[in-house]
């Protein structure tokens, strides 16, 4: 019991920092963000694009840094011009979509490369965007953070059944008349936005699983699109507080910890889910 | 007045010509049975009315001028990703997407709507299920759900009878025939057994475009349209095998 107290009292106290106050705050957002912005991605399977731009936004930041920009713009202009090529390219049916994405995926963290190795004097912490660091969020990151996540949830509040038509049936919205190509591109502009702004938190290398575990592991317990959202904010909440606890704790990246968290979450859910199949098959021979 | 026309269209995909000036006119409670071998642009025809190809050269002219939908479309199915998040009810529901001016809310009038298409097909049990737990047929019938759900003036289905079970097959042909009471049809087959005893007049389509006022054909005309299809032989005499056909298919 004592034990239990003091690990609470413990966990309090983690609260009297403004850099874990930030972090959780960033968290929040980005399991949010993520949660609305993931769902789409894997109900429409494009995990693949979507680490293409995660990786071809590393070239805006090298760009960036040679020009003495903020690496952040740097990185969302350059992977929203990103996305916008790959789902311009994947409407030219002589293209090849995939192909194209490992071109672009190569190239842009090639750029990133070669800019930030002619960049004369100071060389950048790679390793900060390269795996992130939540712990580190400015004020300006989580206005960034709470600007898209109120964005989103504008766009898929409002344009909700539109989105969800177009994405599974885009040649029958067309013969609606729909604004097909509107939607398309700006939801794939909120994803590069999406991607740049979690690249700050957990970092190139991870943030897919932002954008896709939570969102597998919701889509265990439902097959509806708002469901799926609405759980995988829930899983991503609980997924990255519990891997930023561990990450002090264990002193170990957070943005590892919260991966992990994010998997060990999915691998309980699949074991609900099978004793429950399991249940169900069970009181049908009864 | 017509519904659609086409003038002299001539339509493909890049640099390839696959319909050469085509025309034809589609009038109030038309049932247009289309054929034609594989490759000769009976799924062009299908995407040149519906708006989703430009044509080269001609123009499709829509002379209904008024707020209610001009089209409904059952594509050629299990095109689409069956294990895509949506309901039964939602994709039923999208076919009102024209409708509803892209942001407005669905009431409960248009679920009830729904719901009301949705025993018409006979599987009102489905409404809330995940389209992935469908059988091809099921999925057929839902999807024509969400091509009539709009009462639209026209509507188009491209081989409906691909991935369907022989029951739902008959079916679909009874409700179309019901349809085809309020709505023209456009349709796409294979089977063109079968669509002589239901279709009004038969549009061969070989590049070329031949009309056909009548829904008897013989193979010597199908030859002479330069539309090479083999008829299926059901009757004693070739010439009018399909209007044997009719026949054999009108006792049940």
């Amino acid at each position: 019991m004592n034990i239990l107290i003091t690990m609470i009292e413990n966990i309090l106290s983690l609260f009297k920092y403004r850099f874990f106050d930030n972090a959780l705050l960033a968290a929040l957002l980005a399991s949010i963000i993520c949660g609305i912005i993931g769902s789409y991605i894997v109900a429409k399977r494009m995990v693949f694009i979507s680490g293409g731009i995660t990786h071809a936004s590393f070239g805006g930041i090298g760009i960036a840094y040679f020009m003495g920009l903020n690496p952040v713009l740097g990185a969302a202009v350059f992977s929203v011009m990103a996305a916008i090529g790959i789902e311009w390219v994947s409407t030219k049916s002589n293209i090849r979509e995939d192909s194209a994405i490992g071109i672009l995926w190569s190239f842009g963290m090639a750029v990133g490369i070669i800019f930030i190795f002619i960049t004369p004097g100071y060389a950048p912490n790679l390793m900060s965007y390269l795996f992130g660091s939540i712990l580190t969020v400015s004020s300006l990151d989580l206005w960034m953070l709470g600007g898209l996540a109120l964005v989103l949830i504008i766009v898929f509040t409002l344009f909700y059944h539109l989105i969800l038509f177009i994405a599974y049936d885009e040649e029958y919205a067309r013969s609606h008349k729909a604004p097909v190509n509107l939607i398309k591109y700006l939801i794939i502009s909120l994803v590069a936005l999406t991607i740049v702004l979690n690249i700050r938190l957990v970092g190139i290398i991870l943030v897919i699983s932002f954008l896709t575990i939570p969102q597998s592991t919701a889509n265990i317990f439902t097959q509806r699109f708002n469901y799926i959202i609405c759980l995988s904010i829930l899983f991503g909440i609980i997924g990255s507080f519990g891997g930023l606890l561990i990450s002090y704790y264990f002193n170990i990246p957070s943005g590892a910890t919260i991966i992990f968290s994010f998997v060990i979450l999915f691998i309980l859910a699949k074991m609900i889910k099978i004793a429950q199949v399991k249940i169900r098959i069970n009181k049908q021979f009864n | 007045m017509p519904i659609v026309e086409l003038k002299e269209v001539s339509a493909g995909y890049l640099d390839d010509i696959i319909l050469k000036e085509i025309s034809l006119v589609v009038n109030p409670l038309d049932f247009i049975g289309v054929i034609g071998p594989n490759g000769g642009g009976k799924t062009t025809l299908v995407r040149v009315i519906l708006g989703l190809i430009k044509p080269f050269r001609g123009e499709v002219i829509w002379y209904q001028q008024t707020d209610k939908p001009l089209l409904g479309y059952l594509p050629q199915s299990n095109q689409n990703d069956r294990q895509f998040p949506i309901t039964v009810k939602e994709v039923i529901l999208s076919g009102l997407m024209s409708v509803k001016h892209f942001t407005g809310k669905y009431t409960k009038k248009d679920v009830q709507k729904a719901i009301e298409v949705l025993e018409l097909m006979g599987i009102p049990q489905l409404a809330n299920r995940n389209i992935g737990g469908l059988s091809g047929g099921q999925m057929q019938r839902v999807l024509l759900g969400r091509a009539i759900i709009s009462d639209p003036q026209l509507l188009i289905l491209d081989e409906p009878n691909t991935f369907v079970d022989n029951s739902f097959e008959h079916d679909l042909y009874e409700l179309l025939k019901e349809l085809n009471k309020k709505l023209a049809i456009i349709m796409v087959t294979h089977d063109i057994g079968t669509i002589t005893s239901y279709v009004k007049t038969i549009a061969c389509v070989n590049r070329n475009l031949h009309y056909h006022q009548s829904n008897i054909i013989t193979q010597d005309q199908l030859e002479s349209y330069n539309c090479p299809i083999q008829l299926i032989t059901h009757g004693q005499v070739p010439h009018t095998v399909l209007g044997d056909h009719e026949h054999t298919h009108n006792h049940d």
